[in-house]
């Protein structure tokens, strides 16, 4: 009964709550089917490396399969829809989502790697939020300040990253389903089970055949998808470096495009900051779903008046994170995604020391199995190391010091990436001043990592163009 | 007050030929012919290069011999649109207004003279172009009112699920390079120009290779109004020697390519992707009334959370 | 003493500020300073922080444990117009013994009564290791002189309690003097004597987390060994976020000056649920050393056999009925 025994028993999450089935096939024209060329991988449970199913690989034909059901839909049904009708199947599908929640939340961090408490908590109802929110929009085109007799464009390519595998369907799927586009999905290829249980879902909702289709595979597969003809849109959230591969890949073919893309934010903390919350802020800007956000806070610009309180704060806060377990609900750290991420993120911080930087985790046990990577903080960090540069994607922090707000902003802007930027001081005029020099699609100004459907969100410079999310993101699926 | 939409055409503007330097009659004076400079950071300069192209009539009439810009002059241009960035989209939108409106004012005193470029240089009518050149004054009245606008169309407060107040404002991408189309050479021009700055970017324009005149008295215009030196830079010169310049800068941050032909553009769209440049190009009637499309492509949409509490 | 923690809370409340004279430290200046120059807090933020804190999931070994160890931290309470030497018999009784069924329950840290009680409530617990703590100062209000508030203090330690409860003068810290309120606790602290003195901010009449900041840094800087949420009389009473704001307070205070001072909440806490994540608050915020009845407090009197109920499913693995525990 002493103080300072006490340690929270394991608290996991039922696992059998969801039923994860051997194999899964391609999700067209409303059915599950195998892959023509009868291809499969296997996707892990990168917290313990256990295969959890075999996963079909789309090839060409499939694709072409997948856009020709697309098609089929976006002139024969989905596109002669109502919106009012279109609502409703959305609709639907959020409140399916609810339904389902916990089999969603579980089985998304049993494939990504992410805590339970950020799946049941962030990522499953926000995905359900965000059909919420587009179906409202589905018969209120009209209003949405794109002119007149705003358009589908036709079939959506849609590639989405393993960092949100669901939430990031979901981004994609809502808008272009409710300004009456259809739809082909291609989950990353190491987390590609919620997508498929949420095609189990929108067929359960009765969407017509071929609205929404889900293909898996690597990068060949996405690849596919963006160069066929019949694809009208793409949209991709991913790498910088995929991003221009694919707007070079469409470039002359008139393709509409959206890109949402790497980030290096900078989190400014200012010397009047509610430290406190600042100190919440850092963490969940770097920490939040084991640092595998585009908009992470990688750069913690502190004020060098108060760099010491503030460091000596976030260890302290550090030393009290949870990693391990992503299914125990007191885990505040997952699992790295894959091999190859932990490898990029040990690469990367190897850099870090070689360069210079003062590397310091807190005392921290790794599990055995699985690919973990410890809550990691650089301090001495300047501005042409490439841990300042370089998107890690991963739980590493690197700090830098600023003496006035004219530095401040010349080094948060000091990137070819721009998603986005946090700023901490409790002065309100310099909150306006910096969020209007910050070069970022995204300013979370004394908070950090919030997300809704109703907010925008996208890049400036290399971070991408378009929006998702809000009246804006309607214009990447509108022909206005 | 005389009408100044519709100057009294001089007998000069309708001839055919080599109108702009006729043959002096005896007992005349000689006129003073103009030398056809690049407009880069608010100066005239000649090409670094030293080149110069003709520029003809349709009918292949030598009109003058135009700068022919080099990929140093695009180069330059870009430098100088950079450097006022952050003057011209700093600037107050009311007053982005104000300097933009005194451009039309300036336009207008020019209508005759832009009329005959026009004329020279497309081998149109003389009605035919006073109507382009006047929608294009018109044009730049329209745009003139947009800045102090424009946010509140494209902008928004967002109702999120928490305690935050959020808003969404566009802003200006920054550096723009234009590909202004072939004809008509000024409102071709002004169409694709005015969006660029009326939202606070700053532009490098390509003007139109078969007819550059009514661009470099465009830039006279803007060199004499209150239009902040490198906030637009006008080239003249060959596109395919150019355009690719500036699609692949990675300090430009979008390409209007309305200026290239279809075919020309996948491999400009390409060099583009090297910095994710924001890629625009839209064909179309340019008498036609011209929506906004053309501001939001080279607008940003930024989100600003911050918490709601006591 | 005095000099010294204002010297080193000085030196944390405002970087930049510097630190505060010795002769300075009570005028509403000198701690204006100090107090305006603690970081801000965030409402939003410090709200989000607390509800994350909520959604820890205590478990098996790790529950009975914070079962056992709320019970240690209840300071059993009855402040009532209608107390008689009954009702707090029975209370004692309670505080001694939990739960007659099963022994090996531990008595709670204290019981909580008027000081007109005092005398009874120690002699009801002698032998026990229950304290006996005293709310005074003209509880709840606080609306008194000087005069009579030290009074009610003297009468209280007087009767023998161990503890003293006092409310800070809401409407002198509102007002900004500053200095009067800093005045009032040192000179409760003097009047205690040997007794422990808890500080009650009434958080609820200083409506936001920044004056909570403040005034617990007030009380600390003025000798408080134990800072206090409410009085129980005002809504809202404790409330996580104001807890975790004052849990933080006591940490810096202890960085800065080295001296530990308790928190204890009160006010509408009725379920273990609510205890547990109190505790999960004061292990993440304070740290695990204020784990301890000597550092963590929770004024309660119905959460008691919600506290028991609880551990006997823990042990039994059978939800419990409130038949089974004795209403004192």
């Amino acid at each position: 009964m002493a103080g300072g025994s006490w340690e929270y028993a394991p608290a996991p999450e039922a696992r059998d709550i969801v039923t994860i089935r051997r194999e899964y096939g391609l999700f067209l024209a409303g059915e599950f089917v195998p892959p023509a060329a009868g291809e499969s991988f296997t996707t892990l449970n990168p917290a313990s490396e256990e295969p959890l199913a075999q996963v079909a690989a789309a090839g060409a034909a499939d694709v072409d399969r997948a856009v020709t059901a697309a098609r089929d839909a976006f002139e024969r049904t989905w596109g002669q829809l109502p919106g009012r009708e279109r609502a409703k199947y959305l609709y639907r599908i959020a409140r399916a989502i609810a339904e389902r929640a916990r089999e969603f939340a579980v089985l998304e961090s049993l494939d990504n790697g992410k805590p339970i408490k950020e799946s049941r908590d962030v990522d499953v109802p926000l995905a359900a939020a965000h059909f919420f929110y587009h179906a409202g929009w589905a018969d209120k085109l009209e209003y949405a300040g794109y002119g007149p007799g705003p358009r589908p464009i036709g079939v959506a390519g849609q590639v989405i990253p393993w960092n949100f595998p669901l939430l990031m369907a979901a981004w994609k799927l809502a808008p272009a389903l409710a300004t009456g586009n259809t739809c082909v999905l291609k989950p990353a290829e190491t987390t590609p089970l919620t997508a498929l249980l949420l095609a189990e879902v929108i067929a359960e909702a009765g969407l017509p055949p071929g609205t929404v289709n889900v293909i898996t595979g690597d990068g060949s597969t996405g690849a596919e998808l963006v160069r066929h003809p019949g694809v009208a849109k793409i949209a991709f959230t991913g790498s910088t470096e995929v991003g221009k591969q694919i707007q070079a890949a469409i470039a002359g073919t008139g393709k509409r495009l959206t890109l949402e893309l790497g980030g290096k934010a900078a989190n400014v903390v200012f010397d009047d900051a509610p430290l406190d919350q600042a100190v919440e802020g850092i963490v969940n800007g770097i920490f939040f779903n084991q640092g595998h956000v585009c908009c992470a806070g990688s750069r913690l610009l502190i004020q060098e008046s108060v760099a010491d309180t503030v460091l000596s704060r976030l260890k302290r806060r550090l030393a009290t994170l949870r990693l391990g377990d992503p299914l125990d609900k007191n885990t505040d750290i997952g699992a790295i995604n894959s091999r190859e991420q932990l490898d990029k993120i040990t690469g990367l911080v190897a850099a870090g020391e070689a360069e210079g930087a003062q590397r310091w985790s807190p005392p921290c046990q790794l599990p055995a199995k699985g690919f973990w990577f410890p809550p990691t903080v650089f301090t001495g960090v300047s501005q042409s190391h490439r841990i300042a540069r370089e998107e890690i994607f991963g739980p590493v922090l690197s700090v830098l010091t600023f003496r006035t707000p004219e530095e401040a902003v010349a080094k948060a802007n000091n990137t070819p990436y721009g998603l986005s930027a946090g700023v901490w001081t409790e002065k309100g005029s310099r909150i306006l001043w910096m969020a209007q020099r910050l070069r970022a699609g995204v300013i979370w100004a004394n908070t950090y990592n919030r997300f809704d459907p109703a907010s925008p969100f996208g890049g400036y410079t290399e971070s991408g163009f378009g929006r998702e999310g809000g009246r804006a993101g309607l214009a990447a699926y509108l022909d206005a | 007050m005389p009408d100044r939409a519709r100057p009294t055409p001089t007998p000069r503007g309708r001839t055919k030929g080599p109108a702009v330097r006729p043959p002096v009659p005896d007992g005349t004076r000689v006129d003073v012919r103009k030398t056809y400079k690049l407009f880069i950071g608010g100066a005239f300069p000649r090409s670094e290069s030293g080149r110069s192209y003709p520029a003809t009539g349709p009918d292949g009439t030598v009109l003058a011999h135009a700068a022919r810009a080099s990929r140093k002059d695009a180069r330059d241009a870009v430098v100088a649109a950079r450097k006022a960035v952050p003057g011209w989209s700093g600037a107050t939108a009311y007053n982005r207004g104000q300097v933009l409106y005194r451009v039309a004012e300036l336009l207008e005193g020019r209508a005759a003279q832009f009329t005959a470029e026009c004329v020279q240089g497309e081998g149109v009518s003389w009605a035919g172009a006073e109507r382009t050149v006047t929608a294009a004054i018109d044009r730049w009245v329209w745009y003139a009112g947009w800045p102090d606008k424009v946010a509140q169309v494209a902008g928004s407060a967002n109702p999120v699920a928490g305690p935050y107040f959020n808003f969404s404002v566009p802003e200006p991408t920054g550096v723009v390079a234009v590909v202004a189309p072939a004809a008509p050479s000024l409102l071709g021009l002004v169409s694709v120009l005015a969006p660029v700055i009326a939202t606070g970017n700053a532009a490098v324009v390509v003007a139109s290779e078969a007819a550059p005149l009514p661009a470099v008295t465009l830039a006279e215009v803007l060199a004499t109004s209150d239009v902040p030196p490198g906030v637009v830079n006008i080239l003249t010169g060959y596109t395919a020697e150019l355009a690719p310049v500036l699609a692949a800068h990675m300090d430009v941050n979008a390409i209007d390519l309305t200026g290239v032909a279809a075919g020309g553009r996948a491999e400009l769209e390409r060099l583009a992707a090297r910095n994710v440049k924001r890629v625009f190009a839209a064909d179309g009637d340019w008498e036609a009334p011209p929506g906004t499309a053309r501001m939001l492509a080279f607008l940003e949409i930024k989100t600003v959370w911050h918490p709601i509490g006591i | 003493m005095d000099a010294h923690v204002a010297t080193g809370a000085a030196g944390v409340a405002a970087a930049g500020t510097g630190t505060v004279s010795i002769g300075a430290v009570s005028s509403d200046a000198a701690l204006r300073q100090i107090l305006h120059g603690l970081p801000g807090v965030d409402q939003v933020g410090a709200h989000e922080r607390a509800a994350s804190l909520a959604t820890r999931s205590i478990k098996r070994e790790a529950k009975l444990w914070a079962l056992e160890m709320a019970v240690t931290m209840v300071d059993l309470t009855t402040l009532e117009g209608a107390d008689t030497p009954g009702k707090v018999r029975g209370l004692c009784a309670k505080a001694r013994q939990p739960d007659p069924a099963d022994p090996a329950v531990p008595p709670v840290a204290a019981v909580c009564v008027y000081p007109d009680l005092v005398a009874l409530a120690r002699a009801e617990l002698a032998g026990s290791p229950v304290a006996v703590a005293s709310v005074a100062t003209a509880f709840p209000s606080g609306r008194a002189s000087m005069a009579v508030k030290l009074a009610d203090v003297a009468d209280a330690v007087a009767a023998g309690a161990h503890e003293v409860d006092m409310v800070i003068d809401r409407g002198a810290f509102l007002a900004g003097r500053y200095a009067q309120v800093f005045e009032e606790v040192r000179a409760v602290r003097e009047a205690c004597g040997g007794a422990h003195l808890k500080v009650i901010l009434e958080t609820g009449e200083l409506a936001t987390l920044d004056n909570t900041a403040r005034a617990a840094w007030l009380a600390m800087l003025a000798g408080a060994d134990f800072i206090k949420t409410s009085t129980g009389k005002v809504t809202p009473a404790s409330t996580p976020p104001v807890a975790l704001v004052m849990l933080s307070a006591v940490r810096d205070f202890a960085e800065a000056t080295g001296r530990r001072v308790g928190v204890k909440v009160a006010g509408g806490i009725r379920a273990a649920k609510d205890a547990i994540r109190y505790l999960v608050l004061v292990r993440e915020t304070a740290g695990p050393d204020w784990l301890t009845p000597q550092l963590f407090r929770i004024g309660a009197s119905s959460l008691l056999n919600d506290l028991l109920m609880q551990r006997s499913k823990q042990l039994t693995g059978a939800y419990a009925g409130p038949d089974y525990f004795t209403l004192d």
